[in-house]
């Protein structure tokens, strides 16, 4: 074909331009979906509980995605300072994953555990009540806001569209159990999710105020499971190699 | 519009005149031919070199299920034995860790420190100027949110390790269990058990503990009798002599150091009084998470020699 025929047709013009640029998103993005080893197989990790989800959603509403990553890079200096570097099987419940790459605020990736309940409401409430040099924003209304819940299930069907194994049906029902227990399947079964919701945060009583179930129980019950799925003393050093 | 017309394509003649591509539209519009300057075409070219080496060099072309991998290699050790695979940030990462300059000569001083005694760490210059660089960087990463950078702590809240009062224990050993296992400390509150009264005298003979004069004789003397006596309880964790007890993370009421309340701070003494009043009837929860799972036995090792040395004291 002619530079001059394509040059003078504007139809054939953006035609081919797409063409052109649609293949080298298409040669980076469809692979993804036909190799097969690029989710690691660990033990452990398993959609959110009901909790855990209304605090992801809370996160994503708050946009804490705009200061905090959750993706450990495989170098030394992340793990030294995050931990191990994370798998693609950590995130692959995700819908959407959070890993970013702007960090005004450290890693959140694995920071369940690492500090205590009410360290994260009082750091919630007034960053600057216990890091005074900190930037990040207070949220205090967290704490004030009883946590709404009675869509919980509608959440839960969504992402069972998008893939992730809540279950609806006793087949689906039996299948969790063989694959994650009877005590993690449990809290994926869409009917049970609001008594299931409301004993984790009895139980957890993660804002410091067993009274009521407020949005802070939700957040800090997601943020202190962060990274806390996989254990990693089960896997020698060179496994996860194998995945790439 | 007129439909494009041909034209001889014309070179420069005269200097300043550009040459043109041939194709006229609307009779009179020219196009002109400027090439790429040379130095940009064969830049492009050699990207294009580049990137043909790099296919063969590293995972590229995706083909069914899986995908090129290059013939680049990376070889690195799996519990002593050799292993090899094609070239990749995890492989890479792993070679780091183990064969890397900075990362080999990082472990050796770990171990060194790991398998010493504590006190040839302490004397040891050398020794000392590694655990005190590298445990400034992991306290800052794990420890300050809650002690603070310097360790000073927050009253109330997080207890101060730059002094040499310790309530779990000062020495290394102690400092590394802290950290190993957490620590939940713990004072039952006393609101149900004291009425005003004996909640004010108690208040007032642990405030003579402490060395504080001004308190009502008669108030301390009663106070005194329930902090031994059976309705407080309170010599069970703090001692007969009010000297604390470690196993308990019980502190020492005797010093004057305060961690949860205030007192030197406050101006009279009916001040000290309510202020203690006020933590007995309240109790105490305080959390320090495990780091067992977090740090190696070398880095906690690094850190409690770096707590200890913050205030010294056993
Ligand atoms: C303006 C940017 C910003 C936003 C938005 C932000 N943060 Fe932060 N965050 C920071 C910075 C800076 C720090 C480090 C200082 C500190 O600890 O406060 C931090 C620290 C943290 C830490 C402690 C991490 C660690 O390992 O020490 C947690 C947990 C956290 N943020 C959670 C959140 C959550 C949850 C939200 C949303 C509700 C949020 N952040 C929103 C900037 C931000
Ligand atoms: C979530 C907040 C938090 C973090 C993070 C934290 N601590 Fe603590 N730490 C505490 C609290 C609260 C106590 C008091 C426990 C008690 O009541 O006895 C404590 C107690 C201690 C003690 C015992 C002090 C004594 O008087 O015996 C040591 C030592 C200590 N921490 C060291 C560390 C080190 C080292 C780190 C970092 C690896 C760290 N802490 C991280 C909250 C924290
Ligand atoms: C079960 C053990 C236990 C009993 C019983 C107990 N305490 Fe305590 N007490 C503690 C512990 C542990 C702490 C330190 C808590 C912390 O710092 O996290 C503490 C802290 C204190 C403090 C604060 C010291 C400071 O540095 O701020 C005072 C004052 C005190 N106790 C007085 C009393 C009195 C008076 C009684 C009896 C009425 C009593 N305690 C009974 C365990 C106990």
């Amino acid at each position: 074909m002619k530079h001059e025929t394509i040059e003078t047709n504007a139809g054939l013009l953006i035609a081919l331009t797409l063409v052109v640029i649609s293949i080298g998103g298409l040669v980076e993005i469809v692979p993804l979906f036909y190799i097969d080893d690029t989710v690691e197989e660990v033990e452990g990790v398993r959609p959110y509980t009901p909790l855990e989800l209304r605090g992801r959603d809370l996160y994503v509403r708050e946009g804490c995605y705009t200061c905090h990553s959750q993706m450990i890079r495989p170098f030394r200096d992340e793990m030294l300072r995050y931990g191990h570097y994370s798998l693609a099987a950590e995130s692959m419940y995700d819908h959407p994953f959070q890993w970013g790459s702007k960090r005004t605020g450290p890693d959140l990736a694995r920071v369940g555990g690492k500090y205590s309940n009410d360290w994260h409401v009082r750091h919630l409430i007034d960053p600057r009540a216990v890091v005074p040099e900190s930037i990040m924003p207070g949220y205090p209304w967290l704490a004030r806001r009883d946590l709404r819940y009675d869509d919980i299930e509608r959440r839960m069907r969504a992402l069972r569209i998008a893939g992730v194994p809540y279950s609806l049906t006793e087949e689906e029902f039996a299948a969790n159990v063989e694959r994650f227990g009877e005590e993690t399947a449990r809290q994926l079964d869409i009917t049970r999710a609001r008594e299931n919701l409301e004993a984790q945060a009895r139980r957890g009583n993660y804002d410091g105020d067993p009274s009521r179930i407020t949005e802070m129980d939700a957040m800090v019950a997601y943020l202190q499971m962060l990274g806390t799925l996989v254990d990693f003393t089960r896997y020698d050093e060179g496994y996860f190699v194998e995945f790439r | 519009m007129n439909e494009p017309g041909h034209e001889q394509q014309s070179a420069p003649g005269k200097p300043g005149e550009v040459e043109t591509t041939g194709h006229v539209w609307d009779g009179d519009l020219r196009e002109y031919n400027n090439p790429l300057p040379r130095w940009w075409l064969w830049s492009f070219y050699a990207t294009v070199v580049f990137s043909l080496i790099y296919w063969l060099l590293y995972p590229a072309w995706p083909i069914a299920g899986t995908y090129t991998k290059g013939v680049a290699w990376i070889n690195y050790e799996v519990e002593g034995e050799p292993q090899r695979s094609h070239w990749n940030s995890r492989a890479l990462l792993l070679r780091d860790m183990q064969t890397g300059d900075a990362a080999v000569r990082q472990r050796e001083f770990l171990q060194v420190i790991a398998e010493a005694d504590h006190d040839t760490v302490l004397s040891d210059t050398d020794m000392l100027a590694f655990v005190n660089s590298y445990a400034r960087g992991i306290f800052g990463d794990f420890c300050a949110a809650c002690h603070q950078t310097g360790g000073a702590g927050i009253i109330g809240l997080y207890p101060n390790l730059a002094d040499d009062n310790w309530h779990w224990g000062g020495t290394i050993q102690a400092i590394e269990q802290t950290i190993t296992r957490g620590r939940m400390g713990y004072m039952p509150p006393y609101r149900e058990t004291f009425d005003d009264q004996q909640a004010d005298a108690v208040a007032a003979y642990v405030l003579s503990l402490a060395g504080h004069e001004g308190g009502d004789p008669e108030q301390v003397s009663l106070g005194g009798a329930i902090f031994q006596g059976y309705e407080g309880g309170c010599y069970a964790c703090h001692g007969r002599e009010g000297l604390g007890l470690k196993s308990q993370g019980a502190p020492n009421l005797t010093n004057d150091i305060w961690q949860n309340i205030d007192v030197t701070g406050a101006q009279s003494h009916a001040e000290r009084q309510a202020l203690v009043r006020d933590l007995i009837l309240r109790g105490v929860q305080r959390e320090m998470p495990a780091f067992g799972d977090r740090l190696s036995p070398a880095e906690i090792r690094v850190l409690a020699t770096y707590v200890h040395q913050l205030g010294g004291g056993l």
